[in-house]
């Protein structure tokens, strides 16, 4: 146990920690948006993988990294679209439609693989920004500073996200929605509009989400490649009680304990690994079942709207 | 009166059709897609329906898959009716095969008349453990079932990573030192009878028709049912009856999982006789698409898992002959579902328009067959 403790392992550890919670960062975020304006969608995980079929291909055509985010974006986009007919205006159940959209996005991009690129094949992602002067701090320095401009993006989205959320008016307009759609329509508030918006912003987010994989961290794609992220980014969403700095901290943990159990791994430390890897699933059950408790979900979430009822 | 009695039944036959209709359109769908992909849909679903249903070895195959996808979507049936939406049958899945793997490897010289109910029950106890901690998770600390089942399906992969890599690992294989993942085979006398000599058909099948009208008279002509459903259909309702809902959300959680784990039973001891890696192979969610088709009810639910096994068969069939990924089946099911809950905005229309037009009629005798008010809480 003692070489696992040294400073550049432990250096090592959480700079992995901060990487990979990307993914669930942008996947998470654009769901609760979502999710504040009433609408469950549980198809993140499909439309991960779409995004990130997307996001490879165009690379591995063009080689251009910002056109493939973009077509990650354009595709995310677009299932949310499906989604948002599907669940907002003909108010199907979420929990259901979220299921459908999962295995289509599964299928399709695992079809579409096969018969576009056929073998594993790698492109070269997103490489490191290294920010100047910080990136010399001791510690902290290749802890923040030194990770793929992707990376830094999802981090940004926390903010951003906040401040969409509670400082502007869209960002009222989207809780109202989710919290009391009869009263932000008498208002004049088009609440299916807005719920419109949120999941195809959402879904967008889990386009990117699934290029952060292919195209920042792996620089692959492969069937399933997620393996559920997105349904673990659903969940972070309650984790966070619905705030992104919540969300943030659930993502961290996620990815943390992600890094040590592969660094021990590497390391070739005796911890059965595969107990490791289901820690944060119990630990989010328990955190669902006693501190969350405390948050209340969106009073409106899941509950389709339909005007003149 | 006599007219609006027609249009009822007509009605009840556009309910009937509309899952045939939502498989018809993602099938289209999936013709689209292929040609766009330069592949011949013509040839390729000739290949998946000849494959499934051609001949005497398809249709053992089809029959095969269809065993696990029943007795999933009979949980299914159970767990949605009760208002839960359970999509933790992979785990249970995975529950239910393992415990009923170490159970027979345990007693490997108990007699096959005592062994093989025992080794089935513990499938069948575990997997309504594991969807016993959703359901009771809901009910007593209102925790969203959809998430704690997500959760607890990795939480069992993981728990099988580890099982059959370690504890669980058949001892021929460390000695080989290939160390597949797999456990030991299990002792003869579990081994489910084979109804096709040469074939993989097993009386696992019997079994699952027979479970299936048992569910339908468990949900329709058993008290213990009719508050399932009832607690389904309007908790506040239910509750005002004096029925105890939340003990009944419990209950069904924990029978779904029963189902599950004992499809996961009914796989180690009928097909694969052992524990192996992906075991569940995704009959945790096609279970749910099947059970959706045949609208929720467990008589439907057998020929609409006789139709999704079809489907896998031939997709396999498709993949190997005419070089077709497979992966088009799993999109198309996708599609189904989506198609199947979104068909349902017009069953709600009608019968919001019918009150509209006729108040002192009831809406419908029996609400639409999903959807909101069947599954929504």
């Amino acid at each position: 146990m003692k070489e696992f403790f040294t400073v550049a392992v432990l250096v090592g550890i959480a700079h992995s920690g901060i990487r990979l919670a990307a993914p669930y960062l942008f996947a998470s975020l654009g769901e609760m948006v979502g999710q504040l304006s009433g609408v469950l969608n549980l198809g993140v995980d499909g439309i991960m993988l779409m995004g990130a079929f997307a996001a490879f291909y165009v690379v591995f055509m063009t080689g251009n990294l910002w056109l493939g985010l973009l077509a990650a974006l354009i595709v995310g986009a677009l299932m949310g679209l499906l989604m948002a007919v599907i669940s907002v205006t003909m108010g199907a159940e979420q929990g259901i439609s979220g299921i459908g959209l999962y295995l289509f996005g599964l299928g399709l991009s695992s079809l579409l693989f096969k018969t576009m690129i056929g073998s594993v094949e790698s492109v070269s992602g997103f490489s490191t920004l290294r920010i100047p002067v910080l990136s010399e701090l001791p510690i902290i320095g290749p802890i923040f500073f030194d990770h793929s401009v992707v990376v830094y993006l999802a981090y940004l989205m926390v903010p951003v996200s906040w401040y969409l959320i509670n400082r502007t008016t869209l960002g009222l307009k989207i809780r109202a929605a989710g919290q009391n759609p009869e009263a932000a329509d008498s208002l004049g508030v088009s609440v299916n509009g807005v719920r419109y918006i949120t999941v195809i912003y959402g879904s967008a987010m889990a386009g990117i989400a699934g290029a952060a994989l292919s195209i920042g961290l792996l620089n692959v794609f492969q069937e399933n490649m997620t393996n559920g992220l997105g349904f673990i980014a659903v969940a972070l969403v309650y984790f966070g009680g619905w705030r992104p700095f919540g969300i943030l901290g659930g993502a961290l943990l996620f990815s943390t304990v992600n890094a040590l159990q592969l660094w021990a791994q590497v390391l070739g430390l005796p911890i059965p690994s595969d107990l490791a890897v289901m820690l944060p699933y119990v630990l989010t059950i328990i955190a669902l079942a006693f501190a969350v408790r405390q948050v209340r979900q969106p009073a409106a979430l899941t509950k389709p709207f339909e005007r003149g009822e | 009166m006599g007219k609006s009695r027609t249009s009822l039944s007509w009605d009840r036959l556009i309910d009937f059709l509309l899952p045939i209709v939502a498989v018809l359109a993602a099938l289209l769908v999936g013709a689209v897609l292929l040609l766009l992909l330069g592949e011949n849909p013509f040839t390729a679903y000739t290949v998946l329906i000849r494959g499934s249903l051609g001949n005497v070895n398809g249709l053992t195959q089809t029959l095969t898959k269809m065993t696990p996808l029943l007795l999933v979507a009979l949980g299914i049936c159970i767990a949605f009716r009760g208002g839960m939406i359970n999509i933790g049958g992979e785990g249970q899945i995975i529950l239910g095969a393992l415990a009923t793997t170490a159970v027979a490897l345990a007693f490997p010289t108990w007699p096959r008349w005592i062994l093989l109910p025992v080794v089935l029950l513990s499938g069948a106890l575990a997997g309504a453990f594991w969807g016993g901690i959703a359901g009771v998770l809901k009910a007593r600390l209102n925790v969203n079932e959809i998430l704690s089942t997500v959760m607890l399906n990795v939480i069992a992969l993981q728990l099988m990573n580890f099982l059959l890599r370690g504890p669980m690992l058949d001892p021929e294989q460390i000695a080989a030192g290939t160390n597949i993942a797999q456990s030991a085979a299990l002792p003869k006398q579990v081994w489910l009878t084979r109804l096709v000599p040469r074939t993989l058909l097993h009386s696992g099948i019997i079994l699952a028709i027979v479970l299936a009208f048992l569910v339908y008279l468990l949900l329709w002509r058993t008290t213990i049912g009719y508050r399932i459903r009832a607690v389904g259909l309007n908790q506040s309702a239910s509750r005002y009856a004096g029925i105890p809902v939340r003990s009944y959300m419990a209950l069904s959680m924990i029978l779904s999982g029963g189902f599950a784990g004992l499809a996961g039973a009914v796989e180690v001891t009928g097909v694969h006789h052992r524990m192996i890696e992906g075991l569940s192979g995704g009959y945790g969610f096609s279970g749910i698409v099947a059970a959706l088709f045949g609208h929720l009810h467990p008589l439907g639910a057998i020929p609409a898992s006789f139709f999704f096994g079809a489907l896998l068969v031939g997709a396999d069939k498709m993949q190997r002959t005419v070089q077709v990924p497979s992966a088009l089946i799993v999109a198309l099911q996708g599609l189904v579902v989506l198609f199947v809950v979104a068909s349902e905005y017009y069953v709600r229309r009608r019968s919001r328009r019918r009150v509209a037009v006729n108040p002192d009629e009831p809406s419908s005798d029996e609400p639409t067959h999903l959807g909101q008010e069947v599954i929504g809480v």
